[in-house]
């Protein structure tokens, strides 16, 4: 089993590499570039030689392998906007903040999410499930961008309680990861109350309650190890979502992050930090699926990769 | 796997199950009501006598700003004095029009590449499904970010768009067509293979191939009336997701640009309005309350589906 997570890992390299040749080409292909918005229209001879500096007279294919070179040394270039700021100096500042932020929601989606998933599944059936269930995917249909003004307008504007905005003091770090995190919770109590559902039928459940074990303790202590599957398999991917930073929350509560930089380096043609932001957020998804499967491995004892 | 009742077709069995599930039926009503008054409101403006239709033109610009929701502006009004209700029925237009039509490229998409690796097999059902694991891998919302901030970036400054606003307008609704059904397919291909995969070896399926019929009679007559409910229930779960797409990106000024307007720009100028003194409601609450609204019925809609078709839940 060893051999297959070192394939794993093999094959995630190839994968990067597409995707950083794919993210490269869109940016490039598409007319237009990142000195073209320039406030004072530089003389020919300066625009050539800015532009020969960051190697964009090369044809793009050579530009490629150029950005390669130096990724293959840590280094994710410079940006082409923010003059005196790498790449690096982007994710090193932007990163910590939007991992906090994501963290945060993360923990927030996990604690609510759980026990509405168990509660509804455990009172299958009963009016407590239908109401359980029908707050679950009203969440799940509620956009970040929906609840987030609704809970600035009644929290910060309304009540005066928390800061509208900003990413400061503690205060300032309940409204967006509970804002973030609601959806997820939905989604996460949907798949949880589907999963302790399949697992409550399976056999080795029903061996163990003809075996006369209490009915609580068939769920929590049985069922839950299997329902809860689904729930890591979704877990994987949504963590490296919230990680890297949700884009809708860091524009609303002006957040320092990493997901505003990407959206604006697009808009400007920032090719380097597009790149570099897009391979980060490639390698966390690639090995957030792959502890996935490895957490799998461990909870699930029929679970077996070759 | 027979039947209980073997004279009743598997759609109309499906149609009598679908009619018991209350929710997907008052889903479907409220869905039915939004497309007519979308249609009829433009209409009803233009019958409705002039100081009517100036009221509540989307695009009249007056001094009645920031009203709150009264008896002749309904949803109230936003900053430049415009009726909210009509241009939340403006904004429907586009929020619904690329729901349907990117639902309905990855469903074609989806479809195909999943019925043709699931029929064909072997060689070229491995490369298929290889290149679908692959995409799935990728992280599409930031290849969706990138995509439309550079593609329409570049839009704004081709020549052959600069004089012709009608054009660029256009263009960028196609591209939201066709660069969210893009992207919305892979699910709607895994399902369709796993399920003409098992149709191909059902006995019904055998006996004809075995009486001399063709592959295309055997596609059109067994194959498609079968993989039908799924697709239709996986088209109907996908039309929320590319709407709530398109909201997401028009929120965060990628995707369709003034003067038009979908739910995603309402709610984003609603969000530019926030100040400590004064609280203007109305301007998230209404197009958020219907953009949540029509994300529920769909849902509801499509579980339903899901449930009258009987499908397994299958990862």
């Amino acid at each position: 089993m060893p051999m297959y997570f070192v394939r794993r890992i093999l094959f995630a390299i190839p994968l990067l590499l597409l995707i950083s040749a794919l993210a490269f080409a869109l940016v490039h292909l598409a007319p237009g570039g990142p000195f073209d918005r320039e406030r004072a229209p530089a003389s020919p001879e300066i625009e050539r030689h800015i532009r020969a500096k960051y190697h964009l007279d090369e044809p793009v294919w050579k530009q490629y392998l150029l950005y390669l070179g130096d990724l293959a040394h840590g280094d994710f270039g410079v940006s082409l906007k923010f003059r005196d700021h790498s790449v690096n100096d982007i994710i090193a500042q932007g990163l910590p903040v939007s991992m906090t932020l994501g963290g945060l929601a993360f923990c927030f989606a996990m604690i609510i999410g759980l026990p509405l998933g168990f509660w509804t599944a455990a009172k299958r059936g009963k009016w407590e499930d239908f109401a359980g269930s029908f707050f679950a995917i009203l969440l799940v249909c509620i956009p970040a961008f929906v609840i987030a003004p609704i809970l600035i307008l009644i929290f910060s504007v309304k009540l005066q309680w928390l800061p509208v905005a900003l990413w400061e003091t503690p205060w300032h770090m309940i409204l967006p990861p509970i804002a973030l995190g609601l959806f997820f919770a939905g989604k996460i109590a949907r798949i949880f109350r589907e999963g302790m559902l399949q697992a409550a039928q399976s056999e080795f459940v029903t061996a163990a309650r003809a075996k006369g074990l209490a009915e609580h303790t068939l769920l929590l202590k049985h069922a839950t190890r299997i329902g809860i599957l689904p729930v890591v398999s979704y877990a994987g991917p949504m963590l490296a979502d919230l990680l890297t930073g949700s884009f809708v929350i860091e524009s609303i509560f002006q957040i320092p992050g990493i997901g505003v930089f990407l959206v604006n380096s697009s808009l400007n043609r920032d090719y380097t930090v597009v790149v570099g932001l897009s391979l980060l957020y490639a390698m966390l998804l690639i090995g957030m699926n792959l502890a996935v499967d490895f957490v799998y491995t461990v909870l699930d004892p029929r679970v077996k990769y070759e | 796997m027979s039947e209980p009742n073997q004279q009743i077709s598997p759609a109309k069995l499906a149609w009598k199950r679908f009619k018991r599930n209350r929710a997907a039926i008052i889903s479907a009503w409220f869905l039915i009501a939004l497309l007519v008054a979308v249609v009829a409101w433009p209409m009803i403006l233009k019958f409705g006598g002039t100081p009517f239709a100036q009221m509540h033109n989307p695009n009249e610009i007056s001094d009645a700003q920031f009203n709150s929701p009264n008896a002749q502006h309904w949803f109230g009004t936003d900053l430049h004095g415009r009726d909210l209700f009509s241009r939340v029925l403006y904004g429907a237009q586009i929020s619904l029009l690329v729901g349907i039509v990117g639902a309905l490229v990855s469903f074609v998409i989806g479809v195909l590449w999943g019925a043709v690796a699931g029929y064909a097999g072997g060689r070229t059902d491995a490369i298929l499904m290889r290149i679908v694991d692959v995409l799935y891998s990728l992280p599409t919302i930031i290849f969706v970010i990138v995509l439309f901030a550079t593609v329409g970036e570049a839009m704004k400054q081709a020549h052959f768009v600069q004089n012709s606003p009608a054009l660029e307008k256009s263009l960028r609704v196609i591209l939201l067509f066709v660069g969210l059904g893009a992207v919305s397919w892979l699910t709607m291909a895994r399902i369709v293979r796993g399920q003409v995969l098992s149709l191909r070896t059902r006995a019904f399926v055998e006996a004809s191939r075995a009486m001399g019929a063709k592959p295309h009679w055997i596609i059109a007559k067994h194959i498609i009336p079968n993989i039908f409910g799924v697709a239709i229930t996986y088209l109907a779960l996908t039309m929320p997701a590319i709407i709530l797409y398109e909201s997401f990106l028009s929120f965060l000024g990628l995707g369709v640009q003034t003067p038009m307007a979908s739910w995603g720009t309402l709610i984003s100028d609603g969000v530019s309005q926030i100040n400590p003194i004064r609280i203007y409601w109305w301007l998230i609450v209404f197009p958020g309350g219907i953009l949540v609204a029509t994300l529920l019925a769909l849902n509801f809609l499509g579980d339903g589906l899901r449930d009258a078709w009987d499908i397994k839940n299958r990862s």
